[in-house]
């Protein structure tokens, strides 16, 4: 019936053999390293016969616990990908002057600083985020897990499928080169008419619905599941930046959905939102993007603020300073986050009035943050400071995090920002304050609550190691871009005519290699300390002499998590009982009602992801089955409705008495 | 014991039984037919308005149809949705609140940043677009 | 039982408080189903406030075309409105055979109030495929692009929720009025009404204003 070329086109849509880049000798050589890896790591499971259990006790799983390590995982995955963006510009940038053109073509750079902001932002901080959350917060309200841990479970898998995609664009298509939020009219579909800009809408809308059911799931979780007697005013400080988070989560991300949604219907159908004719109006975009750009990053710093009160209270052995004030702080924060999306775009034309307010807005966010870093000072104000990694992440944060909100500041003026707008110093100051802020918050949190998650500490001195390189590295590769930003010097450029500048990129490049050694450090941190695990035992399952419930249980914890809910009388639960001499029961336990694993979740992802494949590349056929497929396997699910198990009391009662036997081996 | 009987709210016997059973969502057919009738009232009279041009100033007729809608949406919230400031402890009114003034914020921040940028970025007013090919 | 305690005596008339630390017994939090639904509505807000300032802000870019005034018919829009509310308080009574444990009823009310959301759909697309006959399709202006997606997206979130009604009939059928379906349903009427309260935005704001000079 149809002729070969016909149905071929018809099954393939626009995929052809072009599509894989066997010129492009970085891409190739890239794709060789990932082929080798992948086939070490498919012979390794093998060989250790590791392929039921990871399905059995990972993939499947529901617990709150593994799905925060794999979320955490794939975090730091995508952060060497993101960092290699990362120094192939640095490199670019150093040796791009006059005659010399570097290596990467503009076709090639511009992707790359795209897809660096992409993974960075949406596939390397919020999984980090959103794993330290999942993993922390049940245990830090003393719960057994999630509100919905099915929908747990799938959430992660559709962030992970959503980072799948934007990594199969380097080998098969290209992704977009728009920059991370892709404005049109350059990514509509007569500018862009490609795969990328199309790679990059679903694997964001995938994601997106993964990050915005987990906001659901966590703001449910802390609403209905603390342990009795935890008020909200005795919560964790880090569960209250948690909920924060989440609520920012569930009301940003669906203006997130809407406008990209718009973005591909002008792309696949024709409409004309955001076109420059038939009425369409591209400043639309961005007004909208931003409205969902600025709670984004609110979303990425709060639970990093919520990771250093912990770690700050803990470390200096009292009672975090100004609670209530600190819980005001966070919510003032999460209000404002709403009232100041405009100064993303100063210069777009919307007049003094407009720009006067939300300049105003951007100032008066700033107090708030200010309020909480006196909060930390007067916490460590005669406290008995242990320099451990985590304090030391903390201390840097306070001084980067500080200069970061000061330019944050200063661009927040309009007359000031027609200056500075898209130069570097713009690209500095962010990276200032999620470089100093998130990433050294995130580091500190999975450095803090490693021991918890998997019973042994991360090694010191290699920890020492990786805050020096980064602390270093950071400053050396972005003041210089202050400088050049003051300078005049524009953003997202892959060559420049000026020979003077040059010095300064190659400071920058340096402050590069230095985060290198950093990532590195990170690296050999974690193979030393599992290759030194015993020596690093946590037997207590509180290191630190920590504060809160997460250090009541075992390291790890039970699956079950507590084998009886505890009971709270006082914020820093965990403290209080200690002081207040509770004996942990050693009898009288009682079956739990866990939720089982299922496979759903990673199969719908699977779906959608599929469905996505099919949407980038025009194979309708594979969109259409992949869509109905969806469709139908989610009414099957939602026919399961044997989701629950219970743990009989014999199982509590063995678990129990291994913690009762290692708790007395370390006395 | 099949797979329904650990259903966990029937286990626990407390949670949605609570709300879903007793009385303390106060659903009753009376209030169904209250808000139907307060809706079918509160649609036709913006209808009426509209298609037998009541009022001479089309601004007029706006802000009258907008408060009417206003005042349905509140109708649905209290007789359909049984919104009420204690259900789940408080925590539906405040996300409702909250959700409200973020649609508020989006709505009339999107249209005076948008308006601004229309004037001063001298893009075609709708006179000239409806001039244009 | 074995309740773990910890005994304070307290000054000189030497109470003894007994501060229990662990809760004996299984626990059993709260459900959270019907406020992580509710939220998830909260969060569909935003995707339509999104589409309704999209809306506000395009939607007299007719770009040389047809306008609402051009293109609306009113009485439609009534008939259509109609048959939505009618709908909600359909499945008003649904959840009342529900409260009172007949399945039966509950189930033909809940058909009742498919069909009428399948009337409504039907309409709607009967008056999309008019416009898109006549010329007057999406990529037609940025007016009737946003007027489409606004619509359109209110009908397929009907749709979705006619192919989730059918589900819920079915597992009721199969499992009666159980809890978990208890819940379904209620999930269900707070996401029917909750459609029901957008298109009254969609009404005013599109149609009735549209139509005003």
């Amino acid at each position: 019936m149809f002729e070969h070329a016909d149905l071929a086109k018809l099954v393939f849509g626009r995929l052809t053999w072009d599509a894989i880049p066997l010129h492009e000798p970085i891409l190739l050589a890239t794709f060789a390293a990932v082929v080798i890896g992948g086939v070490a790591v498919i012979a390794a499971l093998t060989y250790f016969r590791a392929w039921g259990p990871l399905w059995r006790d990972w993939i499947t799983s529901i617990d709150h616990k593994k799905i925060g390590v794999m979320y955490v995982i794939l975090g730091l995955v995508m952060l060497l990908r993101g960092f290699s963006d990362a120094v192939m510009m640095r490199a670019q940038q150093a040796i791009a002057f006059g005659d010399a053109m570097g290596y990467l073509p503009p076709h090639h750079y511009d992707q790359i600083f795209t897809a660096h902001g992409v993974i960075m932002v949406l596939f390397v901080a919020m999984p980090l985020v959103t794993g330290l959350m999942n993993f922390v917060v049940p245990l830090q309200i003393g719960a057994r897990d999630v509100a919905f841990p099915f929908l747990n479970n799938f959430s992660f898998w559709m962030t992970a499928c959503g980072a799948g995609l934007v990594m199969m664009s380097l080998f098969v298509g290209e992704f977009a080169r728009t920059g991370w939020l892709a404005y049109p009219p350059l990514s509509g579909i007569i500018a862009s008419p490609d795969v990328g800009v199309d790679y990059y809408i679903w694997s964001l809308q995938i994601a997106g619905v993964g990050t915005l059911l987990s906001g659901v799931n966590l703001i449910a979780t802390i609403v209905k599941m603390r342990a009795p007697g935890m008020g909200v005013m005795k919560m964790p400080i880090f569960t209250w930046t948690a909920l924060c988070t989440n609520i920012l989560i569930v009301a940003a991300f669906p203006v997130l959905t809407a406008v990209l949604t718009l973005l591909s219907l002008d792309r696949y159908v024709g409409t004309n939102f955001f076109t420059n004719d038939l009425g369409g109006n591209p400043m639309m975009y961005v007004n909208l993007i931003w409205i969902w750009g600025h709670p984004e990053v609110y979303i990425l710093i709060l639970p990093a603020f919520g990771v250093f009160s912990e770690v700050v209270s803990t470390f200096c052995g009292k009672r975090l300073f100004g609670y209530t004030s600190m819980v005001y702080a966070t919510v003032v924060i999460m209000l404002l986050s709403y009232l100041v999306w405009l100064h993303h775009f100063f210069t777009m034309g919307s007049g003094a009035s407009v720009n006067a307010f939300f300049g105003i807005t951007t100032m008066i966010i700033s107090i708030p943050t200010g309020a909480k870093i006196f909060n930390w000072l007067f916490t460590m104000y005669r406290g008995r400071i242990r320099f451990e990694t985590p304090m030391l992440w903390t201390v840097s944060f306070m001084v980067t995090f500080v200069i970061g909100g000061m330019t944050g500041v200063l661009v927040a003026v309009p007359p000031a920002d027609f200056v500075l707008h898209n130069s570097l110093f713009l690209v500095a100051h962010f990276h200032n304050v999620i470089i100093g802020g998130v990433l050294f918050g995130l580091m500190a949190g999975i450095t803090y609550w490693f021991p918890k998650a998997f019973g042994y500490r991360l090694d010191p001195f290699w920890g020492q190691c990786s805050f020096w390189f980064w602390t270093l590295g950071f400053y050396f590769a972005f003041m210089p871009l202050y400088v050049l930003g003051l300078m005049g010097v524009t953003r997202r450029l892959s060559h420049f005519d000026d020979h003077s500048l040059q010095i300064w990129f190659q400071i920058a490049a340096f402050g590069a290699f230095l985060i290198a050694l950093g990532i590195l450090s990170f690296i050999i941190q974690l193979l030393v300390s599992f290759m030194r695990r015993e020596s690093l035992r946590d037997t207590t399952g509180d290191p630190w002499n920590g504060r809160t419930l997460e250090w009541s249980t075992s390291s790890p914890p039970p699956v079950y998590n507590f084998a009886f809910t505890p009971i709270v009388h006082d914020t820093d639960a965990w403290y209080d009982m200690k002081k207040r001499g509770h004996v942990r029961p050693l009898a009288g336990f009682v079956p739990i009602h866990m939720p089982k694993n299922t496979g759903a979740g990673f199969v719908l992802a699977v779906l959608s992801a599929l469905c996505a494949f099919g949407l980038i590349w025009h194979m309708w056929p594979l969109a259409a089955a992949s869509f109905t497929t969806l469709i139908v396997a989610t009414i099957v699910h939602t026919f399961n409705y044997d989701r629950e198990v219970y743990i009989p009391a014999e199982a509590v009662l063995l678990a129990e008495d291994a913690r009762t036997r290692l708790l007395a081996s370390h006395v | 014991m099949s797979a329904l009987d650990i259903d966990p709210a029937r286990a626990a016997g407390h949670g949605t039984e609570d709300a879903l059973d007793h009385d303390t969502l106060h659903i009753t057919v009376g209030g169904y037919v209250t808000g139907f009738s307060l809706s079918v009232i509160l649609t036709a009279i913006p209808f009426w308005l509209v298609m037998a041009k009541v009022f001479a100033n089309p601004t007029v007729t706006t802000f009258v149809i907008l408060g009417f809608a206003i005042v349905q949406i509140y109708v649905h919230m209290v007789f359909f949705l049984h919104m009420t400031s204690k259900a789940e402890g408080g925590w539906n009114w405040m996300s409702l609140i909250f959700t409200v003034v973020l649609v508020v914020i989006t709505l009339s921040g999107s249209v005076w940043v948008m308006y601004n940028l229309k004037t001063n970025m001298m893009l075609p007013s709708p006179e000239q677009m409806r001039n244009m090919p | 039982m074995s309740n773990s305690t910890a005994t304070v005596a307290l000054g000189a008339a030497g109470e003894a408080q007994a501060l229990r630390f662990y809760d004996s017994g299984e626990h059993h939090p709260e459900n959270g189903t019907l406020l992580g639904f509710w939220l998830y509505l909260m969060s569909d807000s935003l995707v339509f406030a999104s589409l309704f300032a999209t809306y506000g802000v395009l939607g007299r870019n007719y770009a040389g075309g047809p306008s609402g005034a051009d293109l609306f018919s009113l009485p439609l829009v009534a008939v259509n409105t109609s048959l939505l509310l009618l709908s909600s308080i359909t499945y008003g009574f649904a959840v009342i055979a529900m409260r009172r444990k007949r399945q039966g009823a509950t189930l033909v009310w809940l058909a009742a109030t498919g069909l009428l959301g399948c009337g409504f759909v039907g309409v709607e697309l009967h008056e999309f495929a008019n416009l898109i006959h006549e010329g007057n399709g999406p990529q037609r202006s940025a007016f009737l692009s946003s007027f489409f997606t606004l619509v359109g997206t209110h009908g397929l979130h009907v749709t979705f929720g006619i192919v989730w009604l059918l589900t819920l009939m079915a597992q009721i059928a199969r499992h009666g009025l159980i809890a978990a379906n208890r819940r379904r349903l209620m999930c269900l009427s707070m996401f029917w009404h909750f459609l029901d309260v957008i298109w009254i935005g969609v009404f005013t704001f599109v149609y009735l204003m549209g139509a005003l000079p």
